[in-house]
């Protein structure tokens, strides 16, 4: 029986793994960088949540969403509208026809905030919100799909053509949204100024502590026997279901923990960016994620992460040195990851660092370890065969 | 970040270089124009100006859906600025330019916004296109107190100290424009069909207002199709049912080819039914084919066959710099007048400090600008004409109709 923290950390490797990237996040890029910088780095962090629940939901599911932009989205429009109704009490926004209400509502002629706004006046509904109504909505989809065992391509195609709808629902209602303008002009939060350097460095470091709390949540996750089954539901979803399993509850509710992780992450993406937008509900920004997890190696919790500062940090250098070349290096980058390193990033790492002679030697122990629970593994496979 | 270290890095080499001939030059006139003002006294703020040098950024979509539109005002920053330093620079100092690529993609703008303030410290920025992409790289410009020149004409209802609006607010654009519609063409009554964004929404409620308030005239549809949207059939057979004096438009974008194409060949062409848009430029018309368009109607404050003699210049020397076949569109004029208003705004303050430049600029006058006589007004918007530009088949329009000059009003009343 492995112990708890055994689970939480993965052995000595994973321990390892876990110490280098702690130590990028929180002490080299924040000594490295000026704070501009590092707010970018924590923006990327905050995509890195999706990259995460990607990992869990399809290279350890086998269920691809091409949809978790949406729970980005509602995540980090929940966090806005409460922003927004902070920043717009009735002396900043006094030149309006209704002082009290945001700028947006204000321009759709509408003189009062609607009932659904009303939750987000508070911090702790605001946090409640942000955790459940995606799970909520995830929930509906899942239960609604799964249920009729809609599974692959089916529902990768459904999920994206949810998120389609809800960022054109997003845009067509701005009077109650803000349109395609998104929300802007976020300020403060409890009359706490999120703008100011300080701030920044805050933000940062509870995104940082955020992202590994997720980490060990997901790990978790995968190292008890829930991920055994995750694992061999995403390989031979009938044979699970013949040795009396109901796989759709166990899609579902790794549906909903992807979503509650992704809405984590647009939450801590309108604190430290400062404004929400459709633009991160839709297709594109949900099938970026996908990409960030594919570069990062979708089986690698930490390589999600890797894959997604990977990425964005080469969109911002390409970016700003070839402001007009910039999306062919881009396309180029993909296109060579998935040609030659189909594993991603941690599929280099598999291949290559293990060679480095220190590595090997700190790594053999663990193999060992691994073979045996192999062994059992297999074991137990066979019963399970035995029993279908 | 190893760029920025050698954009630094090569910052230096080149203050070096120019600060070597200075000295080597007996005398010069920019070098003699830039000692009147000497660094430490027109920066104060530690902005990225040199005794030889200052740095602005020019923030557009270089790439994506937008690129299309924001090109041209990339080309007339690029060509003001270049005019700028042929003539000696801003307080003797040349512009350098640090471009950045707005991605149509809002956020980055947001984040190019910051980069080019708190790591370049550029003087200012010519930039942003849509509504959008502005009002997410507003808050930047507010906190770090930058100064932005935004080109494109837009919805209004906004004004911020950090901003000058170059382009028409919307009052400007619309209601010279159906005054002059209605009694041409003694219309009354008016279909409204645009984006379904802030501008086209903003628009319509003006123009709403107008038309049932001051025109007497009737609205009898308003219809608005999601951005990129290319299924015009059930609202042109709404318009055939319904046999409007006139379609009002404002659709952007992509739609905008297929809504004149599907109207084509609906049969509503120029000799069946009037229509009056507000969002097509020389720009739109090269996707949306001349022979589409021939015999509508816009309403811009500039169009490339402007005859005065600025406007001739400024058309030879566009082409010089970006090849015969370029054309230019109401935008590309507006940002053209960027890097102008912000050197008069300098030079009248003494100082490129954000601060002191803008309150220096309001009641400037340009007369040089291609659309002719401009004024800055107190709320940072310009004073400008409306003209009214009869499409031909070759892609440029005639100018049929110009009003006076308009003062801006971003938040008009009895409008909202």
């Amino acid at each position: 029986m492995k112990t708890l923290s055994d689970k939480l950390l993965g052995g000595k490797q994973g321990v390892l793994g876990l110490a280098l990237l702690a130590l990028l996040i929180m002490v080299i890029l924040p000594l490295g960088l000026d704070i501009f910088r590092l707010n970018l780095v924590g923006k990327y962090l905050t995509y890195a949540f999706v990259a995460l629940s990607l990992v869990l939901l399809w290279g350890n599911g086998g269920i691809l969403s091409l949809g978790q932009g949406m729970f980005f989205g509602l995540g980090g429009y929940c966090m806005a509208m409460f922003l927004k109704l902070e920043a717009s009490d009735p002396i900043s926004t006094k030149i309006q026809t209704t002082p009290g209400i945001p700028d947006f509502m204000d321009w759709n002629q509408l003189t009062a905030i609607p009932w659904f706004w009303e939750p987000f006046k508070s911090l702790p509904l605001t946090i409640l919100a942000i955790l459940i109504v995606p799970t909520i909505f995830a929930y509906i989809i899942g239960f609604a799909m799964f249920k009729r065992r809609v599974g692959g391509v089916y529902f990768a195609i459904i999920t994206q053509a949810i998120a389609l709808i809800l960022s054109i629902l997003i845009v067509g209602q701005q009077g109650f949204t803000g349109g395609v303008n998104g929300i802007t002009d976020l300020k403060t939060m409890l009359g706490w100024d999120i703008r100011t350097d300080s701030a920044k460095y805050i933000l940062y470091y509870v995104n940082a502590i955020l992202l590994f709390g997720c980490i060990f949540l997901s790990r978790y996750i995968l190292t008890s026997k829930f991920g055994m089954l995750l694992l061999a539901m995403r390989d031979k979803e009938e044979r699970v279901r013949f040795s009396g399993y109901d796989v759709s509850d166990f899609k579902i509710f790794t549906f909903c923990v992807a979503a509650m992780i992704s809405a984590i992450g647009g939450a801590m993406f309108t604190l430290q960016v400062g404004f929400m937008s459709p633009s991160f509900v839709g297709i594109v920004p949900s099938i970026e994620m996908v990409i960030f997890a594919a570069v990062g190696g979708r089986m690698s919790l930490i390589g999600a992460v890797y894959g997604t500062l990977l990425v964005n940090y080469g969109k911002t250098v390409f970016s700003e040195t070839y402001p007009e070349l910039w999306l062919f290096l881009m396309g180029g980058l993909f296109i060579a990851v998935v040609m030659f390193f189909p594993d991603g990033l941690a599929g280099i790492y598999q291949k290559h660092a293990r060679k480095i002679p220190f590595l090997k030697r700190w790594v053999a122990e663990e193999k060992q370890k691994q073979t045996d629970a192999h062994a059992s593994h297999g074991k137990a496979s066979t019963t399970l065969g035995a029993e279908a | 970040m190893s760029t920025n270290d050698r954009r630094r890095f090569m910052t230096k080499v080149g203050a070096l270089t120019g600060a070597l001939l200075a000295v080597s030059m007996v005398s010069g006139m920019g070098s003699a124009f830039a000692e009147d003002f000497p660094t430490a006294k027109v920066n104060t703020t530690k902005l990225a100006v040199t005794d030889k040098t200052v740095k602005v950024g020019i923030l557009h979509s270089a790439t994506g859906t937008m690129a299309i539109s924001e090109t041209g005002s990339i080309q007339a920053e690029k060509l003001a600025i270049a005019q700028i330093n042929e003539m000696g620079g801003v307080l003797g100092r040349k512009i350098e330019i640090i471009q950045e690529d707005g991605a149509s993609d809002w956020p980055t703008f947001a984040e190019k916004s910051k980069k080019l303030l708190e790591n370049d410290k550029v003087a200012a920025v010519f930039g942003c296109w849509t509504s959008a992409s502005r009002k997410a790289a507003l808050p930047v410009f507010e906190k770090d107190n930058g100064l932005l020149f935004y080109p494109t004409f837009y919805e209004g209802l906004e004004q911020s100290k950090n901003v000058f609006y170059t382009g028409q607010e919307a009052t400007q654009q619309i209601l010279a424009g159906l005054d002059w519609i209605a009694k041409e063409k003694k219309a009354k009554t008016f279909y409204l069909i645009g984006s379904d964004y802030i501008w086209p929404r903003t628009s319509m409620k003006i123009a709403r207002k107008h038309i049932e308030q001051h025109l007497g005239g009737k609205v009898v549809g308003e219809e608005y199709i999601a951005l990129g949207d290319t299924q015009f059939g059930s609202v042109i057979n709404k318009i055939k049912l319904k046999k409007p004096d006139i379609i009002y438009a404002a659709v952007v974008g992509g739609s905008n080819v297929a809504w004149f194409k599907q109207l084509n060949a609906a049969g509503l062409n120029s000799s069946k039914q009037t229509m009056l848009t507000i969002s097509v430029t020389e720009d739109e018309v090269l996707g949306i084919g001349g022979e589409n368009l021939a015999g509508f109607y816009s309403a811009m404050k500039y169009f490339q066959t402007l005859k005065n003699p600025n406007n001739e210049k400024f058309v030879a020397d566009f082409k010089k710099m970006w090849g015969p076949k370029a054309v230019i569109g109401d935008v590309t004029q507006a940002a053209y007048l960027g890097p102008w208003l912000w050197k008069a705004a300098v030079e009248r303050a003494g100082s490129f400090d954000v601060d002191k430049a803008v309150v220096a600029l309001p009641g400037y006058e340009l007369k040089t600008a291609p659309e002719g006589y401009v004024k800055v007004d107190p709320n940072h918007h310009l004073w400008s004409k409306l003209r009214i530009g009869k499409w031909r088949a070759d892609g440029q329009a005639d100018v049929v109709y110009e009003s006076e000059l308009i003062k801006p009003d971003p938040f008009p009343k009895g409008y909202q």
